[in-house]
């Protein structure tokens, strides 16, 4: 017990702050190393490691068989996934920004999505398709796509995404882990975030569906996910001078929604405002809103509001500070949600 | 201003590129120019004279299969069905020249090639009937499910096929396309993928001169499908695919190739849809009745047993033999399909996710629901008619 105690408090003195980026690496080499039958694969993930990074090692620890780079085609590598998942293999796919996915979205929609369904649970398809999504990060076009309400449109897939560093290592795990296909969506700009987490300590691989109250508040919600959530946090710090206590709930998953986390938050704040960086209309506001309404009508004290990117193509990015949903643009909706009925 | 004119040209010497040169010879990867046959060549004295009955008991079969699967959808029994009626020979050599440990890749064509390698023929109409997406594990038989978008199955066949030999089994992968298939990017990628990798795969295309109404010369300007091939740094092998024979032989080369690590192999196989599309599709609209009645005198059917009967290796009696088990098949189907499937609608929400998600449990339960009242409902209408 002693020595236990002593080996964690070394553990501190010596703890280095993570990245998001080196925990997603960290989870895809323990996946590799637990179980034989997960194979990296994608554009650039061997020798170079990944435009980011992320599989950097990878080739070099487990060989070019188990972490190889492809051709340079997205429906490609997700089509040989599904072949090779059929074989029992459990392949991990990196589409390498958001936008270069779209190639891919036939064989995502078509048979990733529908497999399991198709051959009535014969045969499911565990595959975990990483896609680094969203802007702030100064991209050029093509480069800063938030395409989740795509996949979110999609049954049969599960819609997962990280918001700290400590999450996209659990997370990633269970993905992986999953015997059912998911869309893993890597906020880039949080890349290079950081925090005290270490691979060595313990680390809870939560189950893919839960949402978590980062923040707790009294007076309203901010329901957010992946790369709004550091704005959130912001925005709820601010307004404590405003007198307005906020609650912050980072989704984690967007499919499967967890509708109890949610709805228990808003239940007790009377209020509620879901932010995301994805165009407002047909985005998941839209569905999160309609749900929060129809589970805590008789609790709310306005209309659940959303703050979204708007709904343009992707701004050029010295423009992309203005579409990006920031602190004060939730500020403002917070303060709209001192509703008043219309005479 | 040249270089020339530069101060200190005179010491400027540009680096030449590397020499490049092609790391591919590709005269051996090209198609010859003329579909290959077996059947009224010298090449049929190598056939071996039981494959060759074994392929006409099965071609038999499969055209009656392809009339008994059209009689069942104007019945109601079928929702659609994609009959391959002049194409039995590229079906059947399909399902015989792989080994049980090899994967079959179809297309929605494809049933007969499906039921050949032993599915059954009902489990095998599940997609066509309506009742279920797929009527089979795709693993106990080997046969990925009846692949609806075009090409789309190619890089899973692919992708099998490498996995399989990383995991060192010598498992070949057999995948099917139409002429219209090989005009999608899915065609492009699974093959690119297949040479690189050199994945044991078989690539079939079916060519059977239309894409439901778009003839071959405007999907294509390649001098034939399996020119295609070269492109990619395989070879081409072009077919009479009405031949039985010829379509065994070359795929079975191509199969013996990809198992040995060769590498795959592109086949085009050079046939005609006899029927059209599907039942739902009115051919006249977009060929002529010469075209169709020329290929006629080509039956893949009429070939073999010409080349039985004259070297004396089939009679009369095989040829009734032959029918009458198509007979019985076709009987035995008929029953079977004239059963209604019994279906469970909660079976609408098992197979989404390996674990319901919250959101599928509610619609389930609201389903249980709307099936209770109904069920009440029936009872109610019983009790007031007296039954």
């Amino acid at each position: 017990m002693t020595t236990a105690a002593a080996t964690a408090g070394e553990r501190t003195a010596k703890a280095k702050p993570a990245t998001m980026a080196q925990a997603l690496g960290r989870a895809l080499r323990d996946s590799m190393a637990q179980d034989p039958t997960v194979h990296v694969l994608g554009e650039d993930v061997g020798t170079l490691g990944g435009v980011f990074r992320i599989t950097d090692g990878l080739a070099k620890e487990f060989g070019e068989d188990r972490c190889t780079d492809t051709p340079l085609a997205e429906a490609g590598i997700l089509g040989a996934a599904v072949g090779m998942a059929m074989y029992g293999l459990r392949p991990v796919v990196e589409m390498q920004f958001d936008a270069f996915a779209y190639p891919a979205f036939e064989q995502l929609i078509s048979h990733v999505a529908k497999m399991r369904n198709r051959t009535a649970g014969a045969m499911p398809l565990p595959i975990t398709v990483r896609v680094p999504y969203g802007g702030g990060i100064g991209g050029v076009e093509h480069h800063s796509d938030s395409s989740e309400a795509y996949y979110m449109a999609t049954p049969g897939l599960h819609v997962v995404t990280p918001a700290t560093v400590e999450d996209a290592y659990g997370l990633l795990r269970a993905s992986i882990a999953s015997d059912d296909p998911v869309v893993f969506l890597e906020p880039k700009r949080l890349y290079w975030s950081k925090s005290d987490w270490s691979p060595d300590a313990p680390v809870a691989v939560e189950p893919i569906g839960r949402a978590v109250v980062r923040r707790p508040g009294r007076s309203a919600t901010l329901i957010t996910y992946g790369p709004s959530l550091p704005v959130c946090m912001e925005a709820a710090e601010a307004a404590v001078e405003e007198g307005w206590d906020l609650e912050v709930v980072d989704l984690r998953s967007l499919v499967p929604f967890d509708d109890e986390t949610v709805a228990a938050s808003v239940r007790r704040t009377g209020r509620a405002v879901v932010v995301h960086e994805s165009s407002g209309f047909g985005g998941p506001g839209g569905e999160i809103a309609a749900r929060v309404t129809e589970r805590c009508f008789h609790h709310l004290e306005a209309p659940v509001l959303r703050v979204a990117g708007f709904d343009i193509p992707y701004p050029p990015p010295m423009q992309e500070k203005h579409h990006l949903p920031g602190v004060d643009r939730v500020l403002d909706a917070v303060a709209r949600l001192q509703w008043e009925a219309e005479s | 201003m040249t270089v020339q004119e530069l101060p200190g040209a005179a010491a400027y010497r540009p680096t030449p590129p590397p020499a490049w040169k092609p790391l591919t010879d590709p005269a051996p990867l090209l198609p010859d120019p003329e579909p290959y046959r077996v059947l009224g060549t010298d090449a049929v004295a190598d056939a071996d004279p039981e494959l060759l009955l074994r392929l006409y008991a099965e071609l038999v079969r499969g055209r009656r299969y392809n009339a008994q699967a059209t009689a069942l959808t104007k019945q109601g029994r079928l929702a659609v069905y994609p009959s391959s009626t002049g194409q039995e020979a590229c079906e059947i050599a399909a399902a015989l020249v792989l080994e049980e440990r090899d994967w079959l890749f179809p297309s929605y064509r494809d049933t007969l090639a499906a039921v050949a390698r032993g599915l059954d023929p009902v489990e095998a109409l599940t997609l066509l009937r309506g009742d279920r997406h797929t009527g089979y594990d795709p693993r106990e038989h080997r046969i990925a499910p009846l692949c609806t978008p075009l090409a789309t199955q190619l890089p899973h066949a692919v992708g099998l096929a490498h996995a399989a030999r990383l995991q060192g089994d010598d498992v070949v992968a057999l995948a099917m396309v139409g002429d219209g298939g090989t005009s999608e990017g899915d065609f492009h990628e699974a093959l690119n993928f297949a040479a690189v990798w050199r994945a044991p795969v078989v690539f079939l295309v079916q060519n059977n001169g239309f894409a439901i109404s778009v003839p071959l010369a405007k999907q294509t300007a390649a001098p034939s499908l399996a020119h295609k091939a070269v492109g990619y740094g395989m070879p081409g092998r072009l077919v009479d695919g009405n031949d039985a024979a010829a379509v065994h032989q070359v795929l079975g080369e191509a199969v013996a190739r990809a198992r040995s690590g060769g590498g795959p192999t592109l086949v085009e196989a050079v046939t005609y849809r006899m029927d059209a599309h599907t039942n739902a599709d009115d051919a006249t609209r977009y060929r002529v009745d010469s075209e169709v009645e020329a290929w006629r005198a080509h039956d893949p059917i009429q070939l073999l047993e010409r080349e039985l009967t004259g070297r004396g290796l089939l009679g009369d009696d095989g040829i009734e033999e032959a029918r009458v088990a198509a007979e019985r098949m076709a009987a035995a189907l008929r029953d079977r399909m004239n059963a209604d499937p019994v279906l469970d609608p909660m079976d609408l929400f098992a197979h989404v996710y390996a674990e319901q998600t919250t959101q599928l449990r509610e619609q389930a339960a609201r389903l249980r629901v709307e099936l209770d009242a109904e069920q009440d409902q029936h009872g109610h209408d019983d009790v007031e008619e007296g039954r």
